[in-house]
Parts: structure tokens; sequence; C-alpha cells
């Protein structure tokens, strides 16, 4: 046994150290956030550093103090005495309380200057009296299991602008480009100006997009996790945002609201383009438009009644590949059947 | 006073004699008032209801080790799932919280039976149908909107099965409101004299704090439930946008019942393990006030918190922010509660119980799960992963990691008295690692996939998420594999354990000064009190089986 | 106590107890205690309704929606003071089964269940009247409901009431000393009282 005895307050220094030094390094090389593709996910990332360190740090204490207790103050075999007789003790219980806050109010602080950076609180012009639009609801579960679904009806709809948005600057709300994205079971579908339909994302980096949120059924959340931003679409209510990507790539887009037995097969991409190769993609789609092309093969919400059935279908299918999804091969079908089915009514309509 | 090592029965051999005290089985499936009776209905109903939900998890989790939905189909997934959620909150963890304050209160505050025995059996009884309601809802149009139970999607899964899962949770609801009523009057006016409220057990405190919770908040979710029931049944629109309602409007009165149950969750266990660690530390509880008041203090912080599972809803940014400051102080009181633990550990003598290690779990994993809490508090970060598998990781680990080990801890603590029995203590540690071990596996792994991008409430996923849920996946088989040592200790030992004294913890609380099990009506006379109940060090030394508990005891013949 | 431990053990462990501490007398009576906690918790259940009517009213473009017609005040402003006074005249019931009075309190809760009774049937005469249904629109869904919520609650007190006057047959069934049952629906019917003004503010006046 070595005599030499280190002075506690010192054990405690070099602990407090060790400590410290390990929190910053593990919030720094945590490596648990996917890439971050936007500004704000620049600024998110910052405080989920932050967190992670003062979390980390807190974690080790805690359970470090746990641990060590538990070893070092086992009950000797035949010991069936008390501990010693501790009440408390004033001092330490007011450090321990003042602690926290003071840490929680850092974090509170923190947020929300993030938040405010983020645009969070950027009031949004709400003109409540909107136009009045027909949310027409047609589910997709109507036409697989029959009847069990009880249906929303078809009723006027004022749109309500919400406030809720996040990233709107004041510059960015007149310019540039915007995309108004519905959200229906169980699918995106992104209108461009200039009528380009699609249900990919594209935007151009490099400059802010405005999105307005929309869902024509349940709710449904859009969120991109690269960008590390979430927004319900709530029917009836829309709901905008501003996105700045600042790195070119291909991300998902996940629905993350739950909306239905293939909530989760409702995601598709956003594709950050270079700016040319935005208008070049922008110019593409404009003269597929003229010639009708693909039109056709979008569902565009606004013109066709039936576009939940269709998209159930083509949306799934993609999915059934990659994911090896096991839809029954009969829904499916079904699915399929009764988009057909619709399609056809809808030609004789035409006729 | 000598500690007398061996429990004493005076039992005779043969004939067997009834001591007056043990229970027949058939007592439990009677509409039996006497509040131990009744405790235990609740405890053994929780437990059942407990394999169900656990068994439900373990089907999502199979389904889950593959990107690809194929063990059932994503319909099917979204009953399960919401079934789990439901039964595990409404039958679990609320039922089995119910069971321990029925068992406890009384003991512990020196009381006869609770201040409403026929209300209280009452409310037991409306657990079982309930229970059935809810399960049977699976087999009709099963409920799969989540256990929020949003809608418009709750309006259009089946007005059958929704219809069945509101009547339930609303059964549910009415036994938790009568059940508080019952706790809240018999701590504040059935204490005997000479308990003031601050020398009360902490459990009391909790149940103090859990019972305000209970009957401000739950009569709001039926408020809530009363509406989305008209729109599902009588076509009104409420909460459906296409008739002018609002589905926020729903959010936010379900999570003003919903926030504030998540502590209906735990402030009872919190109280437990205030009382356990101080027993088998042979410490007092270190800052008895601070740990008592802060159970108020959360009670009330917990009800002006609700919008923090809104943060992505579609709520006024002021909103956003003072629900954030709001829930993040929460973690003031809480810490002191965690501090306090900690503290009374500290240079106490730690006796390897399987109470004290699940205890011990109980903090450890609280604390994760605490600090995701705050984490997911901050909006700007919540933004990102609401509604991803961090959230089901942060609330395992608290709902998990700190409510049902609280149970468990609970169970290994006072089942000696419960059943006048000691469980095996080797199964009980093999139960305790092989559950810690389990649920790391589990939900660890889920803080990552969702910070990754993986949304929860999916039955298909990414491909890119293979891995951590194989991880998971094999973590829940753990855990489930975890139950059954517990399940046969627990009805092994019922029945054939070790006798237990009157007090094997040497506790001073008033609930171990009695027989185990206690007599009819609890106590052979109304104790006085004589030391504080966490009054260790100072020379008191209770005695393991005191001979004058049996005095009186007269051993009855079996009919 | 139904399906309690054997019956032997029983008697003799109540017998021996009951004499030597005859805890028995000392049991105090906490039912006025838990109605009021129960009344608290069920006024939150009420509060919520409101809240969500409130909110639905700020949040609404238009309030009431377009084409609702306007509600009739006088009728339910009769309506309401006679469901006020009743709580007037309930007190009464109270005071005079304090008195040992039985006959006091057959009249005096007999009046209030009739102004009760009068109260629903005035109520359920403007259901019949009104010109929109339960799924008319947000305004009428919520007005329904509010109203028919509580008037079941009166509903209920009306049923309690008839509980109490079925057992004051019996003149000794209530006393000085013990009149748990008529001092609980009092305390109730004004409870079903404060609940009506602030829904005829909330529906009516706003
Ligand atoms: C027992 C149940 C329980 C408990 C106790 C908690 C406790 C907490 N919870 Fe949790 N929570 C749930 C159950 C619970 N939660 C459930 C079920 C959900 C999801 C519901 C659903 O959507 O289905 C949820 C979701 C949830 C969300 C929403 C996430 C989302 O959907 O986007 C948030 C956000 O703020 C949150 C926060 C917190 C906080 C701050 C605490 C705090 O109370 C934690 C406080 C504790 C500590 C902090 C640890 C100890 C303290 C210290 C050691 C002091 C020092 C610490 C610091 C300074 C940080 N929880
Ligand atoms: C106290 C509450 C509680 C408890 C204890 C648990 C326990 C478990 N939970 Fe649960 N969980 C919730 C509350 C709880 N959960 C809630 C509220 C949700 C949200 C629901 C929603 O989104 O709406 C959820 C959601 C949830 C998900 C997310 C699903 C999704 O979003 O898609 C997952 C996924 O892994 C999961 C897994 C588990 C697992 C593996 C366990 C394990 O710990 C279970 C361990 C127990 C056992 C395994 C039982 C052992 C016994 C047997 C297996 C034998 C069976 C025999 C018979 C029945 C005879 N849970
Ligand atoms: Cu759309 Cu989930
Ligand atoms: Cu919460």
């Amino acid at each position: 046994m070595s005599t030499v005895k280190i002075p506690s307050s010192i054990v405690t220094l070099l602990i407090g150290i060790l400590l410290t030094l390990a929190s910053l390094w593990y919030g720094q090389n945590h490596g648990l956030m996917p890439v971050a593709a936007s500004e704000e996910a620049e600024l998110v990332d910052g405080l989920f550093d932050a967190m992670m360190t003062i979390g980390f740090g807190l974690f080790l204490l805690v359970e470090g103090a746990l641990v060590y207790s538990a070893i070092r103050f086992r009950r000797k075999d035949g010991d069936e005495g008390d501990g010693e007789h501790l009440e408390g003790n004033i001092p330490l219980e007011i450090v321990w309380t003042a602690i926290p806050a003071v840490v929680v109010l850092g974090i509170s602080i923190y947020s929300f200057d993030i938040y405010t950076r983020m645009g969070g609180l950027e009031l949004m012009d709400h003109d409540m009296g909107g136009p009045t639009k027909t949310v027409e609801v047609a589910y997709a579960a109507d036409a697989v299991t029959g009847g069990s679904t009880t249906a929303l009806g078809e009723l006027p709809l004022e749109d309500q602008v919400s406030e809720a948005g996040l990233g709107v600057s004041p510059d960015a709300v007149d310019e540039g480009l915007s995309v108004d994205v519905q959200g229906l079971q169980y699918a995106f579908i992104f209108n461009y100006p200039n009528g380009i339909v699609d249900g990919e994302l594209h935007v151009p980096a490099g400059q802010p997009v405005r999105i307005n949120l929309n869902a024509q059924d349940v709710l449904h959340a859009f969120w991109l996790p690269e960008f590390r931003i979430k927004q319900d679409m709530i029917p009836g209510q829309e709901t905008k945002l501003v996105i700045n990507a600042n790195r070119e790539g291909t991300y998902p887009v996940v629905c993350a609201e739950l909306c239905g037995p293939y909530h989760g097969g409702m995601r598709t991409q956003l594709i950050v383009h270079s700016p040319e190769d935005y208008d070049a993609w922008v110019a593409e789609r404009l003269a597929a438009l003229d010639t009708g092309e693909t039109v056709a093969s979008v569902p565009s919400v606004k013109s066709d009644r039936t576009h939940t059935a269709r998209t159930d279908a083509e949306y799934l299918e993609p999915f059934v590949e990659p994911l090896q999804l096991a839809v029954a091969p009969e829904r499916l079908a079904a699915l399929r059947a009764s988009a057909e089915d619709s399609a056809m009514t809808h030609h004789s309509h035409a006729h | 006073m000598t500690t007398t090592s061996k429990p004493k029965t005076p039992l005779p051999e043969e004939p067997k004699m009834l001591l007056g005290n043990e229970r027949k089985w058939t007592d439990y499936f009677t509409f039996c008032t006497d509040h131990k009776v009744i405790g235990i209905q609740y405890l053994v109903t929780a437990f059942f209801f407990y394999l169900v939900g656990g068994a439900l998890a373990t089907v999502m989790r199979t389904e889950l080790a593959t990107p690809a939905p194929d063990i059932v189909t994503p319909d099917v997934y979204n009953g399960i799932l919401t079934l789990h959620g439901t039964v595990m909150l409404f039958l679990w963890i609320v039922p089995a919280g119910a069971g321990l304050a029925n068992y406890l209160i009384p003991l512990m505050i020196g009381a006869r039976d609770m201040a409403f025995p026929r209300l209280n059996a009452i409310a037991f009884w409306l657990i079982p149908p309930s229970g059935l309601m809810l399960i049977g809802s699976f087999f009709f149009e099963p409920p799969s909107a989540g256990w929020t139970s949003y809608p418009p999607l709750s309006l259009t899964t089946g007005a059958l099965g929704e219809g069945i899962w509101i009547m339930s949770i609303l059964v549910g609801g009415t036994a938790s409101i009568l059940g508080g009523l019952n706790f809240l009057v018999t701590i504040l006016k059935m204490r005997v004299p000479s308990m003031p409220l601050t020398k009360m057990p902490l459990f009391c405190w909790a149940m103090i704090a859990t019972s305000l919770l209970i009957l401000i908040s739950t009569p709001v979710l039926a408020g809530a439930l009363i509406l989305l029931a008209f729109d599902l049944l009588a076509g009104t629109a409420f909460f459906n946008p296409t008739g002018g309602g609002n589905p926020v409007v729903y959010q936010h009165m379900f999570w003003f019942y919903s926030h504030p149950a998540v502590y209906i969750f735990v402030l009872p266990l919190f109280g437990a393990i205030s009382d356990v660690i101080a027993v088998h530390a042979r410490k007092p509880i270190f800052g008895y006030r601070a740990i008592a008041y802060s159970s108020i203090v959360i009670s009330f912080l917990g009800l002006i918190v609700w919008a923090h599972h809104m943060f992505t809803s579609g709520t006024p940014p002021w909103l956003r922010m003072f629900f954030m400051i709001t829930t993040m102080v929460i973690a003031v009181p809480t810490g002191i509660k965690v501090f306090g633990w900690v503290a009374t550990l500290w240079r106490g003598k730690i006796a390897y119980t399987s109470a004290m290690l699940f205890a011990l779990g109980f903090i450890a994993l609280f604390l994760i799960g605490g600090i995701s809490g705050v984490m997911l508090a901050a909006v700007p970060f919540d933004i990102h992963v609401h509604d991803t598998y961090f959230v089901v990781a942060h609330f395992h680990y608290v709902l998990f990691g700190a409510s049902v080990f609280g149970i468990f801890m609970s169970v290994y603590h006072w089942f000696p008295k419960m059943t006048g029995r000691m469980m095996n203590e080797f199964w009980g540690k093999i139960h305790f690692v092989l559950t810690f071990v389990g649920m790391n596996l589990t939900f660890m792994p889920m803080h990552e996939l969702g910070l990754r991008g993986m949304n929860r409430r999916i039955a298909l996923y990414d491909p890119q998420f293979t891995d951590l849920n194989v991880l998971a996946t094999i973590g829940s088989y753990i855990m489930a594999v975890s139950t059954i040592p517990f399940l046969i200790n627990a009805i092994w030992s019922w029945r054939y354990g070790k006798k237990a004294p009157a007090n094997p913890w040497r506790a001073l609380t008033l609930e171990w000064q009695t027989l185990s099990p206690p007599e009819l009506e609890n106590f052979e006379e109304l104790p006085v009190l004589k030391t504080g109940p966490y009054d260790y060090g100072l020379g008191y030394i209770a005695e393991e089986d005191p001979e004058e508990l049996y005095a009186h005891a007269v051993p009855a013949p079996v009919s | 106590m139904q399906g309690s431990i054997n019956t032997t053990a029983e008697g003799t462990l109540n017998l021996a107890q009951e004499e030597a501490h005859g805890h028995h007398e000392e049991h105090p009576d906490h039912r006025m205690f838990g109605i009021l906690v129960f009344l608290c918790a069920e006024s939150m259940l009420f509060l919520g309704l409101f809240v969500a009517y409130i909110t639905f009213r700020l949040v609404a473009t238009e309030w009431p929606p377009e084409g609702t017609p306007e509600l009739e005040i006088l009728l339910p402003g009769i309506n309401s003071l006679i469901l006020i006074s009743s709580s007037f005249v309930i007190h009464k019931a109270d005071t005079a089964a304090k008195q040992d009075d039985s006959k006091g309190v057959l009249t005096w809760f007999g009046i209030t269940a009739i102004m009760g009774a009068i109260f629903l049937l005035g109520q359920g005469y403007e259901y019949a009247n009104l010109e929109f249904g339960l799924r008319e629109n947000l305004f009428a869904s919520t007005f329904y409901v509010l109203t028919g919520f509580h008037g079941l609650h009166v509903f209920v007190g009306l049923l309690l009431m008839l509980a109490v006057l079925w057992r004051n047959r019996d003149p000794k069934h209530y006393s000085s000393e013990n009149h748990f049952g008529i001092e609980a629906v009092e305390l109730y019917w004004h409870f079903v009282d404060v609940i009506w003004i602030i829904l005829f503010v909330l529906l009516y006046l706003w």
C-alpha cells in the first residue's frame, strides 16, 4: 500500500477536469447527426453539440457518483448497523438546485437564440379570410376495405394561414422560388410555379425557397432530416417554411406524422441542384408540360378527384422493390384496379 | 432489543391453520373492500396487462428486425402499436401505481383502510372491463392512430374499434379519478394523530402530488374523448377540419392530460424509491423536505408544459418559447430528487438486495431519459427529432427505466409484507441483470436511429437503419426472457417461499410494524410514532419479528 | 364485507379490536370532503369543455358561423332564474334538516326538485324549437354538447333528490347530526348552478 495520500480536493479537481475534457470531446465527436445540408441545420447542430456536451458531462457525473457509491459503500458482510444519520445539507442542496437552474436557463437562452435565427419568431402575414377552397376527401382505405371508414365529407373550408412556420426572413417572403406542398395519403405533391407538378422536391442551392404546406385528408408532417426541419401539415391550415439549402445532393423527404397504414412509405426525395441545373430542370419540365406528357403521370391534386386511389398504388410501387415491401399483391392489385376504374369513369365523364 | 434473524411462525403445521391474516386466493376474485386485497388485485391485473403489452412489443420488434413489413401488414402493425402504447400506460403503469398506493398508503399512515373502501373496490373493478374492452377493440376495427389518437386520422380508422377504445379509456379514467380521490382524502385526513405531514413516508407525499394531477387533468382528457366520440359517432366536427373544426384543439386537450400523466406514471415510483433506498442503504433520505416538496412542484409545473408535444403542430411561436422554458424548469425539482437519492447512497451501507439493484437501475436509467427529455424541450432540436425514434428512446428510458424498474423494485421490497413470504434473491438478481442489459440494448440504439432520420410509428423503414434495429430487436428478446425468472419467482415464492418476518429489512416506516401480511384491519392497536420514517443511524434498531405482534393474532381453523 | 377471510377469524379479530380500542366510534366522516374534492375534479371536465369552446370561437374567422340563427334569450333566461333560485330553496332544506325538521326537508327538497324538473323541461322545449341541429356547424355542436352535458348533471341531481326524499319517508333518517345526504346533494346542486351561470354567459350572452 502506498503511503502517499493525494488530498481529496486535488482528486476532485482532476476528476472535474477529466470530466470536462471528456464531455467537450464527446460533444464534438458524437457523429450522431446526418449531414447538414442547410443553414438551419448547422444552427441546430451547434445547439445539439452544446446539449450533448452538457448532457454527457451530467451523465458522467451522476452515473459516476452512483457507480462509485454502489461499489465503495457496499455493506460489509455481517454489518447490521446503520449508516451515519445525515439528514441533509442545506448549502449542498442549494448548489444542486442552482446548477441545473443555471444550466437550463443557459440552454433556454441558446435555444431561443437559435430559434430566432432560424426565423421562428417572425410573424407571417396572416390573412385569415383566405380564399375558400373545397377540400375533397377520399380515402384510399375505402377502396380496399370497403366502407369501414368514416368519410370526412366534402365541406367548404376556410383556409387559415398559420403563423407557425419557420425560417421566414422578411426579404424572403416575396421573392424567390415558392413551392406549394400538398400532403395526402400517402404522398407529397409539389406544385411549382408555372404549373409544374411533381412528386419530388427540386430546389436550387444557395437561395431561400418558400414552402407552403397543406394537407388533403389527415395530418402529415413534412420532414427534411438533413435540414433539421419539420412541420405538421394540417388540413385547411396553410403553414409556411423557408429553407436555405447550401449543399447539393439528394436527400429524403419524410412524412413524420402517423397518417395511416402506409405512413412508413410516405417518403420522397429532395434534390438540391446547382442554380444552373435547377433552371435546366425547370426548362425540361416546362417543355414536357407543353407537350402534355408528364402531367398525366403525376397526379394533380386540384383537378383530379380520384387522386388518392391512384396515388396510393403509384406511390407504393416504387417502394416495393428497394424495401421489399410486403404490400400484399392483392392490395396493390386492388389499388391499381380502383385507380383504373376511376380513370375509366373519368373518361366517360369527359365524353 | 435483540435482532432475531429467523422469523417466528406461530402457525402449527398440521392441521393447517390460518393466522387470520392470510387471504384465501378466492378472496382476490371478490368485491372485497379491504385495501390490501384491492392493492394486490390491482398489481396482479396490471402485471397481466404488462405481459400483454410486452408480447405486443415483441411482435413489433420482430417486425422491425427487417426493413420490410413482413411479419404483419402495416395496418395490423398500427393496431398493435396503438394497443401496446395504450395497454402499457393505462392498464399497466397507472393501475400498478394505484395498486401500490392502495396497498401502502393506509399501512404507512397507520390507518385501518382507505377513506372510502367501497368506492375503492368499485374503482378497481372498473379496470378489468376497461382492459377487456381495450383488447377487444383490436378484434373489431383495430384503433390504429397511436395512443394519442389524433383526429382526423382516428376518425377514419373504423368507428367501432375507435369507439370501444374511447369507452375503455373513459372507464379507466374514471377508475383513476376515484382512486386519486381516495388517496388524497386518506392521506390528508386519516394519518395517525402522531404523524404530521412532515413525518410521512415520502411515498405518501408523492401520492399527494400524483392524486392532485389525476384529479386536475384526467377530467380534461375525458372532455377531449367525449368530443372525439361525438365526432366519431354523431358526425359533429369539433376536431374535423372539413367541418370547420380544429384538430389542434384536440391535441391541446389530450396533452393537457397526457403530459401530467407522465408524472402520474412516475411520481408514485419516485416516492417508492425514496423509501426503498433509505432502507437498503440504512441512511436517512437526504433532504427529506426538498424531496417531498419537489413532488408538489413537479406536479404544478407538470400542468403548464403540455404543448412541448406540439412544437411542430402549428402552435404560435411565443407559445413554443413559453412551453420550452417551463419544460426545462422541471429538470430542477427532478434534479433535487436524483441528487438526493445519490447523496442518500453516499456513505450508506448498501445491501445488494434485488430491490436495491432495481433502485440503482432506476436512477441510472431515469437520468438518461431525463437528459434526453431536456434536450427534447429545446424547440429547434425537437423540431428535428419530434416523432422519431429519439422520442421513443426518451420515453422508454423514463417509462421503462423509471416506472417499470420502480415497480419491480417495489415488488421485491414489499412482497414479504404483501404475501408473508420472501422472494428468491438469486433469481431476482438474474432478473435484474437481464432486464438492465436488454433494456439498454433495446432502447439505446433508438437515440441514434431517431437522430439519423428514422421516424416512429412505421412498419417499414429505410434499409440503412437495419443494423441498429436488429440490435434493438435482440435487446427486446432479452427483455422478454428476463420476465420469465420474475414470473416464476413471484408465483413460486408466493406459494413456497421462505416465511417472511414482520420486518425483514428492519425498516422504520409503519407498514413494517405489523404482521406480514398484515391482519384484517392492519394494526392490532393504532400505532404511535416512535421514530420518523427515516431515522436510521440514531440507534433505533427495528426488530425483524417483534414477539408482541403475535400476541393477539388468533389462529383460525380452515373451514 | 363479502368474501373476506374466514368468519370465525374475522369475528374474533374484530371483536377484540372493537372492545380494546373502539375504533369504530372514532371513525370520522370524510364524505363531505370527498364530495368537495370530487366536484373540483368534475369542474375540470367542464373547464376543459369551456376552454375548447372559447378556443374554437377565438380561432374561427366568423362566430357564430354564417347562417346560425340568433338564440332566443327570454326562455333560457327565465329558466336560468328558476335554476338559480332553486339554489336558495335547497339551502332551506339543509337548514330544516339541521333543525330535525323532516317535513321541512320534504317541502324544500320537493320544491327544488320541481324547479329542476321545470328547468329540464324548459331546456327540452328549447331544443325542440331550435332551428339548428347537432351537426349544423361548430357552434351548434358545442351548444348542444355543453348544454346537454349540463342537463345530464341536472338530471343526476334530480335523481339524487328523489333518493333523499325516498329515504326521508322515515322522519328519523336525517337528523341534525346525520344529514350527509342532504348536504351532499345541496353542494352538488350549487355546483350545477354555478356551471350553468358560466355556460349561460358563454353561450347566450357573449
Ligand atoms: C414517465 C414518463 C415520462 C417522464 C418522467 C418524462 C420526463 C420528461 N420529458 Fe418526456 N415523454 C414521455 C414520458 C415521460 N417524460 C412520453 C411517453 C413521451 C412521448 C409521448 C408520445 O408522443 O407518444 C414524452 C415526450 C416528451 C417530449 C416531446 C417530444 C416530442 O414528441 O417531440 C418532450 C419535449 O419537451 C419531453 C420532455 C421531458 C422532460 C423535460 C422531462 C423531465 O421531467 C425530465 C427531468 C429529469 C431530468 C432532467 C434528470 C434528472 C435531473 C438532473 C440530474 C438535474 C440536472 C439536469 C439538467 C440540468 C438537464 N418528453
Ligand atoms: C410503460 C410503458 C411502456 C413499456 C413498459 C414499454 C415496453 C416496451 N416497448 Fe414500448 N411504447 C410505449 C410504452 C411502453 N413500452 C408507448 C406509450 C409507445 C408509443 C405508442 C404510440 O406511438 O402510440 C411505445 C412504442 C414502442 C415502440 C415504437 C413503435 C413505433 O413507433 O413504431 C417500440 C419499438 O420498438 C416499443 C418497444 C417496446 C419494447 C421492446 C418494450 C419491452 O420493454 C417490453 C418488455 C416486456 C415483455 C417482452 C413482456 C414479457 C413477456 C412475454 C414476452 C411473454 C408473453 C407471454 C404471454 C402474454 C403469455 N414501444
Ligand atoms: Cu403522411 Cu405519415
Ligand atoms: Cu410531456
